[in-house]
């Protein structure tokens, strides 16, 4: 397996009045070609963050405060974090080989343009075409990316589709280059399930025709478990515990990715009380000084107080940190 | 009363908004929201309203609040009161009620929203927040407010002592708590909950499932649960209707409906639920566009263009909502005969 994207201890901090929000805290991990990664947790816990950092899209008050990204490209290997977030190198990556679906398709689309001039900015921009040859092509890939009538869609505004079909257009916005790798940051949580179902199926079938890798983000669970090859699960933006798919959904080994399995109601069964984690996800200017889920941990010991556990692999390929399966 | 646990009925309900057009505003059309819904929730129970955005179902619920007014359609809602000792009950139809009456009804009938950011006004303490309903009905005075304020946060499992904090000191769960309590305060017997617990995190979503749960059977609560999510559904009601397009295409008793649907649109629902398990591969039946407008639904039955087992006469004969048996409801011309496949299980 070759691999197409590292990161290697990422550190993003937000600088606020407040103090220091430490949003990303030293994460690392692996995208290979074709493959696709999860990023689980819930909110606040630094998973767009990740993505943005990796995408170059950090603003003040926000800094990278350390670690490396490393994108290998043609045998190359660039450290994305070492270049100019406005520069010329940068620009050529971000959004022609590593592109972005973001949540929202109602406000990340500009109102005022059509679809169409806002998918062919892209394509003129990195493929060099003339406006002619740019606006078939984004014909195409609404044709792709199921869109009925694209010959007329084309020419819509944001205002004239539905939810199910922005999205659609910012995945073909997203595909139009043709990116070895696709961040996904929540694609589908702002859509209905019918609509959710058409729009995975979508990813699933354009990833297996493209072969390209995928940084899936959500905090719904279902979601990762049909589509990726290995979770990633965040908390107070460190990762807490990564392995393939089968390890953590069957056989979870940090408390919180076990609440986490517990706390989903099952469609196919009726249960009668949820078991739930206790207490609120901490307040990220007050974080714990030790693990930062010890204060609503059920088998937290005395050293969970005192430092927080390193990411170490517990079996092969199934990463914890957890003092639980460690020693102090 | 020959059927006197039936907390509240719905006949007929129908909301259309009028579209206007061209400089005299003569009506044009109809959105059709809600447009001829029939239901009963008996008392302690829970009913769950599903479907996707657009098909009606907040406009149902808060029109049976007659939050909005409805167009036609008969509400019949059957409180019951406690005079000298005696258990009294009264029907009383919303839809026609007065002012007078409604503001008595209403503390019979609350409602608990979907976003716990925007519907807890920012500048009120919580105090205020929850003992707001107490004082716009006069059932307490402010000493004995106080103390039934406190009580109601310790109810919903939170600390008296915050009662001086404004909600934005507050998380989306403690928030989500902090409107529960104020729609308890007046001791409702109905509430609708529209959405609570879409706008949370999945390990607060469990907690404040229980929490509902715990408090129905403490206080005796009906509800009328609407939601998108399936999953939550299934977990929380008693009974489900599945809505499409303002209308009720299914409506079983929950395990009923889990285990032995009848109506196409209830089956590609289920089978498009993502489900928190590798190794749960079923082949998902993908519904195709979106949902029609309200404004135009198709002719015949309203699910034809995406369903797939349309007929001819589904194109123009609209199906009638038939009791199959035993309180299995269904509109779907096939209904009996259509093997359909239900959720599998693990």
């Amino acid at each position: 397996m070759s691999t197409l994207l590292e990161v290697r201890d990422l550190k993003t901090y937000f600088y606020t009045k407040l103090g220091v929000v430490r949003a990303v805290d030293g994460i690392s991990f692996t995208v290979g070609a074709g493959k696709t990664i999860g990023i689980v947790g819930e909110s606040g816990c630094g998973k767009s963050v990740t993505a943005l950092s990796i995408m170059g899209l950090i603003r003040p008050p926000g800094k990278i405060a350390g670690g490396e990204v490393l994108y290998h490209h043609n045998g190359k290997i660039i450290d994305l974090l070492k270049l100019d977030p406005q520069g010329k190198q940068m620009r050529s990556i971000r959004g022609n080989e590593i592109a972005m679906i973001f949540q929202e398709p109602m406000t990340s689309m500009n109102p005022v343009f059509t679809i169409g001039t806002q998918i062919m900015e892209s394509i003129i921009l990195h493929q060099h075409l003339n406006k002619h040859e740019a606006r078939e092509k984004a014909i195409e890939m609404l044709h792709k990316v199921g869109i009925p009538l694209p010959e007329q869609r084309v020419d819509e505004y944001p205002h004239q589709l539905s939810g199910g079909m922005l999205q659609r257009s910012m995945i073909a916005m997203a595909l139009s280059c043709h990116p070895s790798l696709l961040i996904a940051d929540e694609p589908t949580t702002a859509l209905d399930v019918t609509i959710q179902a058409q729009v995975l199926d979508l990813i699933m079938n354009l990833r297996n025709e493209l072969n390209t890798s995928i940084i899936i983000i959500t905090h719904d669970l279902g979601i990762v478990a049909g589509l990726v090859d290995e979770v990633i699960v965040m908390y107070l933006g460190r990762a807490i515990e990564k392995s393939n798919v089968r390890n953590v959904f069957h056989d979870p080994k940090h408390p919180y990715t076990q609440g986490l399995m517990d706390s989903v109601p099952s469609i196919t069964e009726s249960g009668q009380k949820l078991r739930f984690i206790d207490g609120v996800v901490p307040h990220l200017l007050d974080v714990p000084p030790g693990c930062g889920f010890e204060p609503r941990c059920s088998k937290a010991m005395e050293i969970c107080k005192k430092s927080a556990p390193l990411l170490k692999e517990m079996t092969p390929d199934h990463w914890v940190a957890c003092w639980l399966y460690q020693e102090g | 009363m020959p059927n006197d646990n039936i907390l509240l009925e719905v006949n007929n309900l129908k909301k259309y908004y009028p579209i206007y057009k061209g400089i005299f505003r003569r009506i044009n059309a109809y959105v059709k929201a809600v447009d001829g819904f029939n239901l009963f929730i008996k008392e302690g129970e829970t009913l769950g309203l599903v479907g996707e955005s657009g098909c009606g179902k907040t406009t149902a619920g808060r029109t049976i609040l007659r939050l909005i007014e409805p167009t036609e359609g008969v509400i019949l809602f059957r409180p019951k009161e406690r005079v000298d000792g005696m258990e009294k009950c009264q029907e009383i139809n919303v839809a026609t009620a007065s002012n007078k009456q409604m503001k008595d009804l209403r503390r019979n009938m609350q409602i608990i929203y979907q976003d716990p950011y925007s519907s807890l006004d920012s500048r009120m303490t919580i105090e205020s927040i929850i003992g707001e309903p107490l004082l716009v009905h006069g059932v307490s005075k402010a000493k004995e407010r106080e103390e039934q304020v406190r009580d109601l946060l310790i109810e919903v499992g939170m600390d008296p002592d915050y009662m001086n904090r404004y909600p934005h000191e507050f998380s989306g769960g403690q928030r989500q708590r902090i409107a529960i309590a104020r729609v308890l305060a007046l001791r409702p017997q109905l509430i609708i909950a529209d959405e609570p617990v879409s706008a949370l995190d999945v390990s607060i979503k469990a907690q404040i499932l229980n929490l509902l749960k715990s408090l129905q059977s403490e206080f005796n609560l009906t509800y009328l649960f609407i939601s998108h999510d399936l999953a939550v559904v299934r977990h929380i009601c008693d009974r489900v209707a599945v809505m499409y397009l303002g209308k009720i295409v299914e409506l079983a008793s929950t395990n009923e409906l889990f285990d032995n649907l009848k109506h196409p649109y209830t089956e590609a629902l289920m089978s498009a639920i993502p489900v928190p398990d590798p190794n749960y591969r079923v082949k998902r039946i993908l519904l195709e566009g979106d949902v029609p407008s309200p404004v135009n639904p198709p002719p015949g039955c309203n699910f034809h263009p995406r369903c797939r087992y349309a007929k001819e006469i589904c194109k123009t004969e609209v199906p009638i909502y038939q009791d199959l048996n035993n309180k299995h409801f269904v509109t779907c011309h096939f209904a009996g005969t259509l093997s359909l496949k239900p959720v599998q299980r693990r």
